[in-house]
């Protein structure tokens, strides 16, 4: 099983990155959970959302405390919340950034595997808004190979319609932008 | 059998109520049960089925509107949830002595004050003695499912009583999981339309839920009673007949890797699923323990209580509700009152956990398996709260 945990600032739709994900590992047969931090929604707050993903039956109602993956949506973010806390040994720290993996790396005095993209970057220039959970998306499944590109597809067209397309290609220039910081 | 998809908790909850060829519904928002109440306006305004949806103002007039529409022979569904419900209260137990089918459901949150719109089941607890067949579902596919059955149950020539599936606000209503559902014709096999014992209609004119003096209440409450207690085995059938039609088992009481444990666990609703793997876990390590589950809370399933838990030397049962200033929680006073007349009964421990969303994760339920080690019992003790 591989538990994702998500932070945004509410509004920017990390809930639709998680059912994005959930959705697209059930459809692919997996079985897979996606919900938010449970409570009141709050605009442009800290926000966190997660998924869980298994070959088998998920059996567990609790919250993420020690995830395998975490994702940063918002730049401003990182060292405001404490993005890293609970990330297990051999887990993953994903964050939109225009600064450097090494700057990063820095900042969180933080020593595990570190992907950074500029997904604020690559969604105004996709889709006009520097609206980043579509493409995250792209970051997270090439961090983690949890799931195909084209899995994202159906519940993206689903969910966007007629944009469906800009958030695939914002996706896949994330997919393809990603750089992975050096060993600490 | 229907396609596998993903979908949201408290959608779905609503998808399978569409299923069910309803005639009304009044639902007035709260959260967690929100998503329930905006899908079913949804279904209902795009035309998805013959169905009115009546926007009342509060939660008394949703239940009022729907004693009233199901005294007229209508399929009635309403769903609400912690102040929601309380504010129901009232209504409740006249639904049900008037013998109306009327199904809910309610979206588990705790009661205030303080405010709090997290999950526990001390909404619930209140309505107890209202008459109503209460079931608790454990994940999405059990809300799916029960609300279905919930239909075929209560509208029984046998029973003729509301009912009310309990589904945890948030740990359920807003989880995206995967879920199956019965086509629409499997349903329609499955769910007949309802056939009114009596009705309200102009060229018929009866009266319903009249006033009762001292020479006829008694009796009343009897016969509403009795047929709540006769329920449970239209509730064994309905599960029989579902299970032969869609595959899927259900039983009033559930256990888990029970039979040779010497100490169970007894849940209700979602936490049964945690549970479950920490039992898994400590299974692995050796220790002989088991996890019992109630489905139907009323309904008090007593004998299938008493065969579940024959031959364990411990039992914990775990309340997420006090009745406060009472023996304890509400299912452990029940649990330990039905088990008085025992002659070989387990010890009983009573925890009362997970209130106001306080989250319980695998290890804080092996802490509360590690209870039982204790040497000396309280009546009760709360699990993980600060002094």
């Amino acid at each position: 099983m591989i538990e994702i945990r998500w932070h945004g600032r509410g509004g920017q739709g990390a809930v639709t990155s998680v059912e994005m994900i959930a959705l697209a590992a059930i459809e692919a047969g997996k079985y897979a959970q996606g919900f938010p931090a449970f409570g009141p929604e709050r605009r442009g707050a800290p926000v966190m959302a997660f998924n869980r993903i298994s070959d088998k039956p998920i059996k567990i109602r609790s919250g993420i405390y020690q995830p395998d993956v975490v994702v940063v949506l918002d730049p401003s973010l990182v060292g405001l919340v404490p993005v890293t806390d609970g990330l297990k040994p051999g887990g993953i720290l994903i964050i939109n950034t225009s600064k450097s993996p090494e700057e990063i790396r820095k900042k969180l005095n933080y020593k595990g595997k570190l992907f950074t993209v500029d997904a604020t970057r690559i969604a105004r220039e996709e889709l006009g808004v520097p609206i980043t959970n579509t493409t995250m998306l792209g970051a997270v499944l090439k961090a983690t190979g949890v799931l195909g590109l084209t899995s994202l597809k159906s519940p993206l067209e689903h969910r966007f319609g007629r944009v469906a397309s800009k958030n695939m290609s914002a996706m896949k220039r994330a997919f393809n932008e990603l750089k992975i910081a050096k060993a600490a | 059998m229907g396609k596998r998809v993903g979908m949201e908790v408290a959608i779905a909850a609503a998808e399978a109520v569409a299923l069910c060829n309803i005639d009304v519904a009044a639902v007035y928002p709260i959260t967690p049960q929100s998503h329930i109440a905006e899908h079913m306006a949804d279904i209902i305004h795009d035309g998805r089925i013959d169905a009115e949806f009546i926007t009342v103002e509060s939660e008394h007039s949703a239940i009022s509107a729907l004693a009233g529409a199901s005294a007229a022979g209508a399929r009635a569904y309403t769903a609400t949830s912690s102040q929601g419900l309380m504010l129901m209260h009232e209504i409740l137990p006249i639904v049900s002595a008037m013998r109306l089918p009327v199904c809910m459901a309610n979206a588990n949150r705790a009661v205030s004050g303080p405010l709090n719109i997290w999950n526990d089941h001390t909404d619930i607890m209140p309505q107890r003695d209202s008459g109503w067949i209460c079931l608790f579902t454990e994940n999405g596919q059990e809300a799916i499912d029960l609300s279905i059955m919930s239909f075929k149950i209560a509208e029984d020539p046998e029973v003729m009583l509301p009912c009310v599936v309990n589904i945890d606000g948030f740990q359920l209503t807003h989880m995206i999981e995967p879920l199956e559902f019965p086509s629409q014709a499997e349903v329609a096999k499955f769910l007949p339309p309802r056939k009114p014992f009596a009705q309200l209609h102009p060229d018929n004119p009866i009266s319903m839920g009249c006033f009762a003096m001292p020479d006829t209440y008694a009796e009343t409450v009897k016969a509403k009673e009795e047929a709540l207690r006769g329920s449970k085995k239209v509730v064994t059938r309905v599960f029989a007949e579902w299970a032969k039609r869609f595959g899927r088992k259900y039983n009033v009481v559930e256990t888990y890797r029970a039979k040779d444990a010497d100490t169970l666990m007894l849940t209700m609703g979602s936490m049964g699923e945690t549970a479950a793997t920490a039992v898994d876990e400590m299974r692995k390590a050796g220790r002989k323990v088991g996890l019992v589950k109630l489905r139907l809370w009323r309904p008090f399933p007593v004998e299938e209580i008493k065969a579940a838990v024959a031959g364990c030397k411990t039992l914990i049962v775990m309340d997420r509700a006090i009745s406060t200033g009472g023996a304890g929680g509400p299912v452990a006073t029940d649990v330990k009152s039905i088990l008085y007349g025992e002659k070989k009964r387990p010890r009983i421990l009573n925890v009362i956990a997970g209130l106001g969303g306080r989250d319980l994760t695998v290890g804080d339920f092996v802490n509360m398996f590690d209870l039982a080690k204790k040497k000396k019992d309280e009546p009760f003790e709360f699990y993980g709260v600060r002094e």
